[in-house]
């Protein structure tokens, strides 16, 4: 279900032209981005690219160069770290060491002021829902990195946050226990309702858990999108690069058809001239080599549990082409193979635009 | 060769690692042990006015030591001006460590140089630059103070307790401020930044947040300044001199005035075995407050 805009379609979050300048390095360009209630909104990009920044800016451990940021319609920017009201999870936990996993879930509602009965029923309700219950004595050093995230975590939401923002939490987690984490996350925010901003480099981890992705390079938002529509309609070379894998392959469009080397693909709406073609690993089929078709040869495959991995040597170049392991034996080392994909899959840019 | 493959060791491995720390260990046995295990022996023995040291086992120096109030107050004046240092470099020491853990990376470097430059000065030097600023009617600060009418008669200093304690607070508090550095470049500058989000204010985060985390700092701080506080001898032979005798300007005296060996070597052993209980137990007590937390 799509997240419901406050009902007097005032925006919840608002990030106006949002700037953030160190000496000549602009971190952050003026960064607009506008957040509904209960949404789960990802900050994607590499190291460096301002996601970081961002979130320090809405936290205030950083100050903003210009813009605004507004909550419900107040400026933000003008209260104090303090008194913001939002639930933070650091990438390094930040957890207070010389704090049981109970007193570090109630520090914020000591800070608040709630009285010791309810407090105590609110740290064991919080503690319960990430999953810790009966943990509350133990000490952060005895505890492992999942269960420490999760203190974090309680922590974070104890103090009913407006907004919950997660500053890289799951990166310093196993693969497998990083997995485990993103779907209780996201089952926790969607059970909460909590207005949720995560900032990350690793995009499987975006699109897992956001309900938007925001990708950003060196300061600039580059796309903001549902994850589906970023991954298939990516608006620029560096979004089809960053989230997961892309050929480039060179060919030329001609009335309405796209030829690559000795295959071609009915295009409509590709403009005449050189092109490069962009098409997704896992959209392409193996099938029998014909001489109507873009043919090549097996030189390497790699065995990753759930997929294959190919790399097909063609007339163009290497297209690398994801198989899933459906049992059934496939091509081999040395093998000619034809490449099939639906020209619904394949992204037409002019030569012009150049490579991606 | 195969890096990976193991060696067998030449030795077996603890054989080794005796055999390597021969050279430290008799050289430790030779000058520390072997003295302190005579010393001990020598508070045993009987001494004569005009018959020397002799060579009975009695028990009378202990006695002396322990029962005579002379003694007595030697020993409560020695730990009050240990445990007053150990207070006042824990109260200055701390605030400047976290000042110093704040600062950037010149002026770092540079006021780490001013904090240990006492321990780069001559104690006599040192003691001298006392004594200039508040020696009698001559010194200083003394004199500036009386000048602007602030002071009747000059702040007492030299032969007193509060000079002592002024002295050895100054030429320690370096001790502590490098533990309880120690101790704060451990904690994560993101705990602190939590704790904001929580809600808390800046004297809050340093009550409940820094102090705590700070404190295993200030207490091993605290105890290596007690020992050496108590176990000091040319700052309080200089500006404590004869009329203020601790501990060890005591031993000292009846080693090189009275030459009354055994008795020395019955205070210095006493002032030892008391040292060791308070740090030991010190130790103890930190173990085990801290154990769950930072071990």
């Amino acid at each position: 279900m799509a997240a419901a805009r406050a009902w007097d379609g005032m925006p919840f979050l608002e990030l106006d032209k949002l700037t953030k300048r160190f000496g000549d390095l602009l971190a952050v360009d003026a960064l607009s981005l506008v957040v509904d209630k209960g949404e789960f909104v990802t900050l994607l990009g590499p190291s460096g690219c301002g996601k970081t920044t961002t979130l320090q800016m809405i936290a205030g451990f950083a100050e903003a160069t210009s813009g605004e940021v507004r909550l419900e319609g107040h400026d933000l920017l003008a209260v104090k770290p303090a008194r913001r009201g939002l639930g933070i999870v650091f990438q390094s936990y930040a957890l207070f060491p010389h704090m049981t996993a109970g007193a570090n879930v109630a520090f914020g509602l000591e800070m608040q002021g709630v009285g010791r009965a309810e407090r105590d029923t609110r740290v064991r309700e919080a503690l319960a829902l990430v999953g810790l219950a009966g943990l509350a004595e133990r000490y952060p050093r005895r505890m492992s990195g999942g269960q420490q995230q999760r203190v974090a975590l309680a922590r974070a939401l104890v103090i009913r946050p407006r907004i919950l923002l997660l500053d890289e939490p799951l990166s310093n987690l196993d693969a497998k226990l990083r997995e485990e984490m993103q779907i209780e996350l996201r089952q926790i925010q969607r059970t909460l309702g909590t207005t949720t901003i995560l900032v990350t480099h690793d995009q499987a981890e975006a699109m897992a858990l956001s309900d938007r992705i925001v990708v950003m390079n060196r300061g600039r938002v580059e796309q903001i999108a549902t994850p589906q529509q970023a991954y298939e309609r990516p608006a620029s070379p560096f979004v089809a690069r960053f989230l997961g894998r892309m050929n480039e392959l060179e060919g030329r469009a001609n009335l309405g058809v796209v030829q690559i080397a000795t295959g071609s693909w009915a295009k409509p709406t590709a403009p005449a001239g050189e092109a490069m073609l962009v098409v997704r690993p896992e959209k392409i089929a193996l099938v029998s080599p014909a001489p109507d078709r873009l043919n090549g040869t097996v030189r390497m495959r790699v065995f990753q549990g759930n997929h294959w991995l190919y790399r097909i040597e063609t007339p163009v170049g290497v297209v690398l082409v994801i198989r899933q392991n459906s049992g059934e034996p496939g091509p081999v080392e040395g093998d000619a193979v034809g490449l099939s994909w639906s020209s619904d899959d394949m992204v037409v840019r002019p030569q012009s635009e150049g490579p991606l | 060769m195969n890096p990976t493959s193991p060696r067998r060791p030449f030795l077996g491995g603890t054989a080794a690692a005796w055999l390597l720390s021969l050279p430290a260990l008799a050289i430790f046995v030779a000058v520390v042990m072997v003295p302190l295990a005579m010393t001990a022996l020598l508070s045993f023995y009987g001494w004569g006015q005009y018959k020397g040291i002799e060579p009975v086992v009695t028990l009378k120096n202990w006695r002396e030591v322990l029962t005579d109030p002379y003694f007595r107050e030697m020993f409560a004046r020695t730990f009050r001006i240990a445990a007053l240092v150990t207070l006042f470099t824990a109260l200055l020491g701390a605030p400047e460590a976290y000042i110093l853990n704040r600062m950037r990376s010149p002026w770092r470097g540079i006021f780490l140089l001013v904090i240990l430059g006492p321990l780069l000065i001559s104690v006599v030097a040192r003691t001298l630059g006392w004594a200039l600023l508040f020696g009698g009617n001559s010194g200083v600060i003394n004199k500036a103070l009386m000048n602007a009418g602030l002071l009747a008669a000059p702040l007492p200093f030299m032969f007193t307790e509060t000079g002592v304690v002024v002295a050895l607070s100054h030429v320690l508090l370096p001790f502590m401020v490098l533990a309880v550095w120690a101790a704060l470049q451990r904690i994560d500058v993101q705990v602190e930044n939590a704790a904001i989000s929580l809600g808390a204010g800046h004297l809050t985060v340093l009550r409940r947040i820094v102090l705590p985390q700070a404190m295993p700092g200030v207490l091993s701080g605290a105890i290596i300044v007690f020992a050496l506080a108590a176990s000091a001898f040319a700052t309080p032979a200089i500006i404590g001199g004869r009329r203020l005798k601790v501990a060890a300007t005591l031993a000292y005296d009846e080693f090189l005035n009275t030459l009354n060996w055994p008795l020395g070597a019955a205070v210095a052993v006493l002032l030892l075995l008391a040292l060791v209980v308070v740090t030991l137990g010190c130790n103890a007590l930190i173990e085990r407050r801290y154990a769950e937390a930072f071990r």
